[in-house]
């Protein structure tokens, strides 16, 4: 079964069309990365399958139930409270520029949605909270505030912060684009060591031999189209004139 | 009329102009939070009242406000309102003004917070009022605790203008001893309460916004 399957999904933002019928579909356990240049519609795909944008037209499903769709007479169709409830349950996303609580410590940042909104057991959601800070190697910054901490830090902290809610799949948007290399690197090695768990994962990122390492399945993108996907390999060594393209002016 | 005698008449005003300052501060601080959030509200009707209302206290001598609270009921309606309607007229009169004031400085709180705030919260679960409570308005009242300061200062001094009704609160007994005694003397010992009074309260919100500063945004 899918954890994820988006079909023939299209967005505009005005008179500009950010996605023209793109379709997707994330397996338990899968990394799908998204790829391509700036303004391609990669993070808006990932912002529509968040909910944090509605789609004009296409449908989006999760766990094998139809969440939202547009149904072609302008009638957009997304869950009401409970369901969304259960819906937003599914996923969880770690953004461009964290989005810390800055007014929370980092362990609050953490532990406060799972109590608050999912209810937990208050000693429970601690001890977890603290295990994950432990792998994502920041045991001793728990008390810490985000703005004492580096990027990179507060980035970790962003997927601990994700993970706490125990999401089936979890999104990251340009999850390193806000990092300078060195910091880039620690985030990436957390986002490897979630992949080796088989935690599902859509990642939109920048980073290309990272994508290539751990994606199960690669989209390329450019100007809302999907120009070439398929397995990692297959897509880097792609005859596609447009993703040879891109992947020279990388290199260069 | 001796020194003492004099201090202690003021020292009594001065407890009434406090009366009037708390109160109002009571009032006017979660009214005018409710006028912030109906003045950036999806309904058109309730933004446009809001701006008028706004506009209105804004635009309008508050001492003028303080009489109209005051002398409408029996003008508008003939009612004749009892004893107290004198101190219970103040007291709307400033909450009402400075809610006004107040609103405009919430808003532009909440209008400062990055939408990834919003985009986060949403993500985590967080319902409308969960996501406010918790994560907007702690935030927020940091931000505009600077601007609430300025607020307060003045509304001290303001009470001041609870003369015009004849109130006895601390200007207006120092007025009437001023004219009794044809001395200044009484003003110079207001001005120092006052400022004294003034001093107090700057204080105590340096201490509140040092006591938010654990955190920088």
């Amino acid at each position: 079964m899918a954890l994820l399957e988006m079909k023939n999904i299209r967005k505009s933002f005005g008179d500009l069309e950010v996605i023209r019928d793109i379709s997707l579909r994330v397996d338990e356990g899968e990394v799908l990365s998204i790829i391509g240049p700036s303004g391609s519609g990669k993070s808006t795909m990932l912002r529509c399958a968040a909910m944090l944008e509605t789609i004009d037209s296409g449908e989006i499903w999760y766990m094998g139930e139809r969440a939202a769709w547009a149904d072609g007479h302008g009638g957009l169709h997304y869950p009401k409270k409970a369901e969304l409830k259960k819906v937003r349950s599914y996923f969880g996303l770690v953004f461009q520029n964290f989005n810390l609580f800055p007014h929370f410590s980092v362990i609050k940042n953490i532990t406060d949605a799972p109590i608050h909104n999912q209810k937990r057991d208050r000693d429970e959601v601690y001890a977890e909270a603290k295990e994950l800070l432990a792998k994502m190697g920041l045991s001793d910054k728990a008390d810490a505030y985000p703005c004492q901490l580096s990027g990179g830090q507060c980035q970790r902290v962003a997927i601990a912060r994700a993970l706490a809610l125990n999401p089936k799949i979890l999104y990251f948007d340009e999850p390193t684009s806000a990092l300078d290399p060195e910091l880039t690197g620690e985030v990436l090695k957390v986002i490897k060591s979630l992949a080796d768990l088989h935690i599902a994962m859509v990642i939109v990122t920048h980073e290309m031999n990272f994508a290539r390492e751990i994606s199960d399945h690669v989209m390329f993108m450019d100007k809302g189209i999907v120009e070439v996907e398929g397995s990692a390999e297959s897509v880097f060594n792609t005859d596609n004139a447009r993703m040879r393209a891109f992947l020279g002016k990388l290199r260069h | 009329m001796s020194f003492q005698v004099m201090m202690m008449q003021l020292g009594q005003g001065m407890l009434k102009s406090m009366g009037i300052f708390f109160l109002t501060l009571l009032f006017s601080l979660p009214l005018g939070l409710l006028v912030a959030l109906c003045r950036m509200s999806k309904s058109g009707i309730l933004r446009t009242i809001m701006r008028v209302y706004i506009s209105i206290m804004r635009g309008t001598p508050l001492m003028l406000q303080l009489l109209a609270v005051y002398f409408g009921p029996y003008y508008l309606f003939g009612a004749k309102l009892g004893k107290n309607w004198r101190f219970s007229a103040i007291i709307i009169a400033f909450a009402v003004n400075y809610a006004a004031y107040f609103a405009e400085i919430y808003r532009s709180g909440i209008g400062s917070m990055p939408a990834g705030q919003y985009e986060a919260a949403r993500l985590l679960g967080y319902s409308k009022s969960g996501t406010f409570l918790r994560i907007i308005f702690p935030q927020v009242i940091k931000r505009i605790l600077p601007a609430i300061t300025n607020e307060v200062i003045t509304l001290i001094k303001d009470t001041s203008l609870s003369f015009s009704l004849a109130y006895a609160e601390m200007f207006t007994i120092a007025k009437q001893i001023a004219a009794k005694e044809t001395s200044f003397m009484p003003f110079l010992a207001a001005a120092l309460f006052y400022y004294v009074f003034n001093a107090l309260v700057a204080f105590a919100m340096e201490r509140i916004e040092k006591a938010m500063n654990y955190y920088s945004a």
